[in-house]
């Protein structure tokens, strides 16, 4: 039931971040809700992993360390996008 | 009970989600999404996925949030990509993620009983590995080519990062993080935390074989101190262009092929470990692996070079 409730609780965070990212005009703003969508997707990765417990394990750690890899690589894209905003947002280069 | 706990921890997520996506204040927007990481990692720990709650708390909330956060201090202006958005289109957008919502949600209840699994596939060969933890066996075994190619994508980044760096700034360091003298109060936390944070990652670095921790949790550590001291003065950024950086960001993915190397020769295939030496071989490619990961970490979110000289 927990891990339902979890799994719900991601289903939304997608549907809240893909809100925030269609309505928000500022790209940072778009930067922040993606970010959510990718949390609500871990989580209902997360709770399929937790249904999956077996063998004395409390979870499928196949799924598990593969939400560990995908934080890493929506970190990196997320520094990638900042800085491309960062250079947008001023040019620092003389003319 | 465990019902109540869930309760407790998915209320503060959506109402932080909602809160991040309504309020006005950007800045607001990056502290609310501070807190939500928080709120994420407890729930990975009520998953009973303490590895993944460790790296959400570093990285999912901790170093986005602290990367986005010094982007919003660093823009001159906000850089808009249309216009606000009118009624109609916040009516379509709301139908929309009110249909994702739902079409997840319905999937979710709709899962197969019981639900598949490799868990029991996953112990069985632990022992010939010498690791007691089998998140990180899935990562740096059975999985071992993701976690490289994790590396790689953390290493195009960095080089994504250093082409969009001004020319003026090319090779130098990033810019100098708060733009006067850095409060005492930062400086005593600092030199306070320090210490006892490398010892910590010392200690989660060594437990990953065999309990919830591991190379990528105890580098994203090391990564938040050094950030630590150059925000508090007492350390210098990397130089991008510096010939240790360059070393330092190479030698984890070069150790992870030499060794996968290995593994045509002595075990039959790429990135197997051949099972007498798997352990000491495991440890000498997350030891190099955690040194990359630190520098590519710490260049991340420190930003391009911008200043031909730093502090």
């Amino acid at each position: 039931m927990s891990t339902t409730l979890f799994g719900l609780t991601g289903a939304a965070l997608v549907g809240i971040g893909l809100f925030g990212l269609i309505v928000h005009p500022t790209a940072l703003r778009k930067l922040l809700a993606f970010n959510l969508v990718g949390a609500g997707v871990f989580l209902v990765f997360g709770v399929l992993a937790r249904r999956a417990a077996a063998a004395g394990l409390a979870g499928d750690p196949v799924p598990q360390a593969i939400v560990i890899t995908g934080i890493v690589v929506a970190f990196a894209a997320t520094a990638l996008a900042a800085t491309l905003l960062a250079r947008l947002s001023g040019p620092e280069e003389e003319p | 009970m465990t019902e109540l706990l869930a309760l407790t921890l998915a209320l503060p997520l959506l109402a932080g989600a909602l809160f991040i996506v309504a309020t006005a204040s950007t800045r607001a927007a990056l502290f609310g999404f501070f807190a939500f990481g928080l709120f994420l990692a407890l729930a990975w720990v009520a998953l009973d996925a303490v590895d993944v709650a460790l790296t959400e708390a570093a990285i999912g909330g901790g170093a986005t949030g602290l990367l986005l956060l010094r982007l919003n201090g660093r823009m001159r202006h906000p850089v808009s990509l249309g216009e606000p958005a009118g009624p109609r289109l916040k009516i379509a957008a709301g139908l929309l993620a009110a249909l994702v919502t739902l079409a997840l949600g319905a999937l979710l209840l709709a899962l197969p009983e019981p639900a598949p699994s490799l868990a029991a596939a996953t112990v069985e060969p632990l022992p010939a590995l010498g690791i007691g933890n089998p998140v990180t066996a899935v990562l740096i075994a059975y999985r071992a080519l993701d976690t490289l190619l994790e590396i790689v994508v953390l290493l195009i980044a960095v080089v994504g990062l250093r082409a969009l760096g001004t020319d003026r700034g090319w090779g130098g360091r990033p810019v100098p993080w708060p733009e006067g003298e850095p409060s005492p109060a930062l400086v005593f936390l600092a030199r306070l935390l320090i210490p006892a944070g490398l010892v910590f990652a010392v200690y989660l670095f060594w437990v990953g074989a065999d309990a919830p921790g591991g190379k990528f949790q105890a580098s994203t550590l090391v990564a938040a101190l050094w950030l630590l001291a150059i925000m508090a003065g007492l350390a210098p950024a990397p130089c991008s262009g510096g010939r240790w950086t360059g070393r330092a960001l190479a030698i984890g993915p070069l150790a992870f092929i030499v060794a996968g190397t290995i593994g045509i020769a002595a075990a039959g295939s790429f990135l197997a470990w051949p099972e007498p030496v798997a352990k000491p071989m495991i440890i000498a490619v997350e030891l190099a692996l955690a040194v990359s990961i630190v520098v590519a970490l710490v260049l991340l979110v420190a930003g391009p070079p911008e200043r031909e000289t730093g502090r």
